[in-house]
């Protein structure tokens, strides 16, 4: 045992941490930063090797929202995954070291550790201009992400512009912004965590997932764990009986908007919007979007930026409102028929829009309603 | 001569690079640019003026509600919405806790380590840093056990090896001069403010749903019902919240950011010789303190010349201009001239160095950034910017406090001018604010007592209300400075957007007079005692709280398409 390994045991006893728990933790880990399970002997033994877990944070074309989102971490506290839990070796927003001595840090990461560090990305990445468009100490951005992400154990998306390409690469895309996937195309074990930005509480909830059922969480075919993105806002909503009653806000302030009711009628995108807000919350779960009265914006979808807008129009296909409409009547067409609609209510928006600036075609494909599906269960490739 | 490039300047939002050259220990001329250019603006054509404030907000993830305050404001004024009096206290409310929230975290999470040792702190002795803390504030967590486990946490991180990102950094350089019991002071309080920020931005989930990128904004008013009766409204336990939030950043601010603020700069008062910049001065204003067009702002408005604390100019919009000379873009008239934000054009044209690259072509274009001037005159913007004209303007409680620090410091008002000022400025501004929140609360509550439960203009929602053709501008104080957006909407779509920002203000580039921007001014003097650590340069532009996911221009008047896009 050299004297940086025993230095940890030392630790692990002075804090209590049996052998066991401290594989567990491991175990946590490789789910925390969303991990084969396979990962977590690695990072055992690169823990024991004397190592925290290495991530590096890139930012390119992004707003950092998702950065100070991390920093509103109060299970655990964001002071304690920096200190304790990881080795947070490059993060422009937050790191001491400016420059070249910035650049050295990730190149070391990235020479030392081959397959060993987790990268996240957060913002798009721009393929015009030859990547003019965002560089970073002289290097394009798509540059950088190839080399990094390439190889990086796994990779997170965070937010919806490096999970989807977001609010660059909204229509008519100046720049050519591309989703990690799309601009380090086979990438092995991307997670994405989209919204706008994400939050902070689905970072944690995987390392709750393995916790409790020691295995990796299932996602959906954008990649999403399932648990966190796996129903509809509607589905979950605290307004749905509004909803289901045909009780809803007509008018900003009206007496139903201050007594709760559906924001359906003002462009809540939420029936077509898979996150759980409802459930968890934000910024540990004091409020949430519909909670403080403005409908879903449909943030964690892809191309939300086209296909949820306008925000204020409601979703095509509805049949009507008001106390007057048979309760059932108006909540079992809702739910059949305003999915169905969806696709065609985004593309027309994106269509008309297109038009408008200019060009022939949307610049991104209209994919239909997703359904909750577990094609990716279990362990990723 | 030595030729500095740091890129990336870290600790900021955003992608910014700075060149500079250094003779004789000192910044001789220096360039910043802009790296990265998202075309926000070319993306708003054609949407819905309603949703705009949404794209706007994302131009930005730290100054989160800035964006979309400037953007309601600017379709509000183009359609000619009122929004009622308790939207006017919601926005302020949600400003100015975006305001003291950013300032905090910039103070310690941003900028604290190019004054801070973090290294120096594990040779403190933690009693002797008890004794600075009460010496300094009655903050209760001042104990020597409290010190003595900050050390403790901090000696076992650096033990373990992994310095995560602290590493690299430039500790022990002799730039740094605190004592060793102030440098762990300021480590425990870097913790404290990591936990305080996330507490106290909670505020902004009752207002605005969640933080970071608030969702209650409205063309109009706002979407966050008042009704203190009700579940789903801003109602008594929502008020009861707040005001708990409020006091609690309040203790915050006086007792743990404001002492420590004095106790760093009375170590580095030589600072006050340093990073002037181009000493004029540009505020729009900020928080209404009644209803309508013409309403008392509590920071007034108004420029300030060449440092001339005498006279305060009143501000007229017409006098701003951008300039492309040394920005990627191009004007159809020729790059000589300059444009208000409202006939703006922006045609991007990259005519840089290919990446991967080592220089910038700095005769040439060299930043993703325009150049805005007042009157054809560089401008800076942000907290030292509204301290200034406030001070000027006899605003009494600004006044009180800068005459206070300044006491403290056992120096004089020509210290303002300077990267120490703007530091001071920025926690004196946070303390003025902290104490307004609650007043805005009251407000809201006897509002809300009396039945006043208005919080939107419905009258002109729909757009076969508005007139077919109109412009507005919004004008906003966000936390780095005055940020100014230009609408022009026809047949109920945006035909044209244009933000001008605070970071184009303090960070573009030269312009066609040759004149440069307050960043490339302020660098110049600057000391370099090591050209490969370039501390000090960090200090200066860190001073301004660069926020750089600005690089947002766009389109011709005419909308000619200017971006010719590749579909991916």
């Amino acid at each position: 045992m050299d004297e940086a390994s025993s230095w940890f045991m030392r630790e692990l006893e002075r804090r209590g941490v049996s052998r066991r728990d401290f594989l567990g933790f491991c175990g946590v880990m490789s789910t925390a930063l969303a991990l084969p399970r396979t990962a977590g002997a690695k990072i055992a033994e690169a823990i024991e090797n004397k190592e925290k877990p290495t991530l590096v944070w890139l930012e390119f074309q992004d707003c950092a929202g998702n950065t100070e989102s991390f920093l509103r971490a109060g299970r655990p506290a964001v002071a304690d995954i920096v200190l304790d839990t990881l080795s947070v070796d490059y993060h422009e927003t937050i790191m001491a070291a400016a420059g070249h001595q910035a650049e050295a840090a990730l190149a070391q990461v990235v020479a030392d550790k081959p397959g060993g560090y987790i990268a996240v990305v957060e913002g798009s990445i721009p393929t015009g201009a030859n990547g003019a468009y965002c560089t970073i100490g002289g290097r394009a951005a798509i540059d950088i992400a190839k080399e990094v992400c390439g190889g990086a154990l796994a990779t997170v998306a965070i937010g919806t512009c490096a999970a989807f390409g977001g609010l660059p690469a909204a229509s008519p895309n100046p720049t050519g912004a591309l989703s990690v996937a799309d601009a380090v195309p086979g990438l092995k074990n991307l997670i994405n965590l989209p919204a706008c930005p994400a939050n902070v509480e689905n970072l944690v909830g995987t390392v709750v997932y393995f916790l409790t059922f020691n295995r990796l969480p299932p996602v959906d075919r954008y990649r999403r764990p399932l648990f966190a993105y796996g129903k509809s806002i509607h589905d979950n909503c605290e307004r749905r009986a509004h909803y289901d009653a045909g009780q809803y806000v007509e008018k900003w302030g009206d007496e139903g908007h201050r007594t709760g009711y559906c924001l359906y009628k003002m462009g809540c995108k939420g029936p077509v919007t898979y996150q759980n807000c409802p459930s968890v919350g934000w910024n540990e779960g004091t409020s949430w979007p519909i909670g403080c009265g403005h409908p879903c914006i449909g943030c964690a979808e892809p191309e939300f930026w086209d296909k949820m807008t306008p925000f204020y129009t409601h979703l095509a296909g509805f049949p009507g409102f008001g106390v007057h409409s048979n309760v059932d009547r108006v909540g079992m067409w809702a739910t059949a028929g305003v999915a169905a609609a969806f696709a065609a209510h985004g593309f027309v928006q994106l269509g008309k829009r297109m038009a408008a600036a200019g060009d022939k075609a949307p610049a991104v494909e209209s994919k239909p309603p997703r359904k909750t599906d577990k094609q990716e269960e279990g362990e990723l490739s | 001569m030595t030729h500095i490039v740091v890129d990336p300047v870290t600790r900021i939002e955003g992608h910014l690079r700075v060149e500079a050259e250094v003779d004789g220990g000192a910044v001789q001329n220096a360039w910043s640019s802009s790296t990265m250019f998202r075309g926000v603006e070319t993306i708003l054509k054609g949407r819905d003026p309603r949703d705009a404030w949404a794209f706007t907000q994302r131009i930005c993830g730290v100054c989160t509600t800035v964006h979309a305050i400037t953007s309601i404001r600017a379709v509000e004024n183009a359609i000619g919405a009122e929004p009622p009096p308790n939207a006017r206290l919601l926005r302020n409310l949600i400003m100015a806790s975006q305001m003291v929230q950013d300032h905090v975290v910039h103070f310690y999470h941003l900028h604290a380590l190019d004054w801070v040792d973090i290294v120096s702190a594990l040779s403190a002795d933690p009693a002797a840093t008890s004794q600075l803390a009460q010496s300094i504030s009655d903050w209760p967590l001042s104990s020597t056990t409290y010190f003595a486990g900050v050390k403790d946490r901090l000696q076992r991180f650096v033990e373990q090896g992994q310095l995560g990102p602290f590493g690299n950094a430039y500790w022990g350089h002799s730039a740094y001069r605190l004592p060793a019991e102030a440098n762990l002071l300021a480590v425990a309080h870097y913790l404290e403010a990591l936990d305080w920020q996330r507490e106290f931005i909670k505020i902004h989930a009752v207002l605005g749903g969640k933080n970071p990128h608030l969702q209650s904004f409205l063309v109009g008013g706002m979407a966050t019902p008042v009704d203190p009766d009700q579940q789903a409204s801003i109602n008594i336990t929502s008020l009861a919240t707040m005001r708990k939030l409020i006091r609690e950043a309040k203790a915050f601010v006086e007792k743990v950011y404001i002492p420590d603020l004095l106790a760093v700069a009375s170590f580095y008062k030589d600072w006050a010789a340093y990073g002037a910049g181009v000493g004029n001065y540009l505020v729009y204003g900020e928080y209404p303190d009644a209803d309508g067009h013409n309403a008392p702002l509590y920071l007034p408005s108004g420029v300030i010349r060449d440092r001339d604390l005498s006279t305060v100019e009143a501000l007229d919009e017409a006098k701003i201009t951008e300039y492309v000379t040394h920005s990627w873009f191009e004007y159809d008239a020729g790059d000589g001239q300059g444009l208000h934000p409202s006939l703006g054009e922006t045609n991007p044209n990259y005519t840089g160095p290919q990446p991967p690259y080592e220089r910038l072509n700095t005769d040439g274009k060299y930043s993703w950034l325009k150049s805005p001037r007042y009157d054809g005159l560089p401008m800076e913007v942000g907290p030292l910017s509204r301290m200034l004209v406030a001070y000027a303007s006899g605003h009494q409680r600004v006044q009180e406090l800068v005459g206070y620090a300044l006491g403290k410091l056992e120096v004089g008002p020509e210290v303002l001018f300077s990267t120490l000022g703007r530091v001071a400025a920025r926690g004196i501004e946070t303390l003025v604010l902290a104490e307004k929140l609650e007043g805005w609360l009251d407000e809201l509550a006897d509002n809300m007592g009396r039945g006043e439960l208005r919080i939107h203009d419905n009258s002109k929602w729909d757009p076969k209300t508005w007139p077919k053709d109109c412009t507005g501008a919004g004008f906003h104080e966000a936390p780095r400075g005055a940020l100014g957006h230009w609408v022009h909407i026809v047949n109920g779509e945006i035909a044209n957007y244009q933000c001008v920002v605070p970071s184009t203000w303090n960070a573009g580039p030269r312009d066609a007079m040759g004149q440069p921007g307050p960043y490339e001014q302020a660098l110049v003097g600057n000391p370099v005692a090591d050209p490969e650590q370039p501390l000090e340069i960090l200090r200066t532009i860190h001073s301004f709280d660069p926020c750089m996911a600005c690089g947002v221009h766009v389109l011709d008047p005419t909308g000619r398409e200017v971006v010719k896009v590749r579909v991916l």
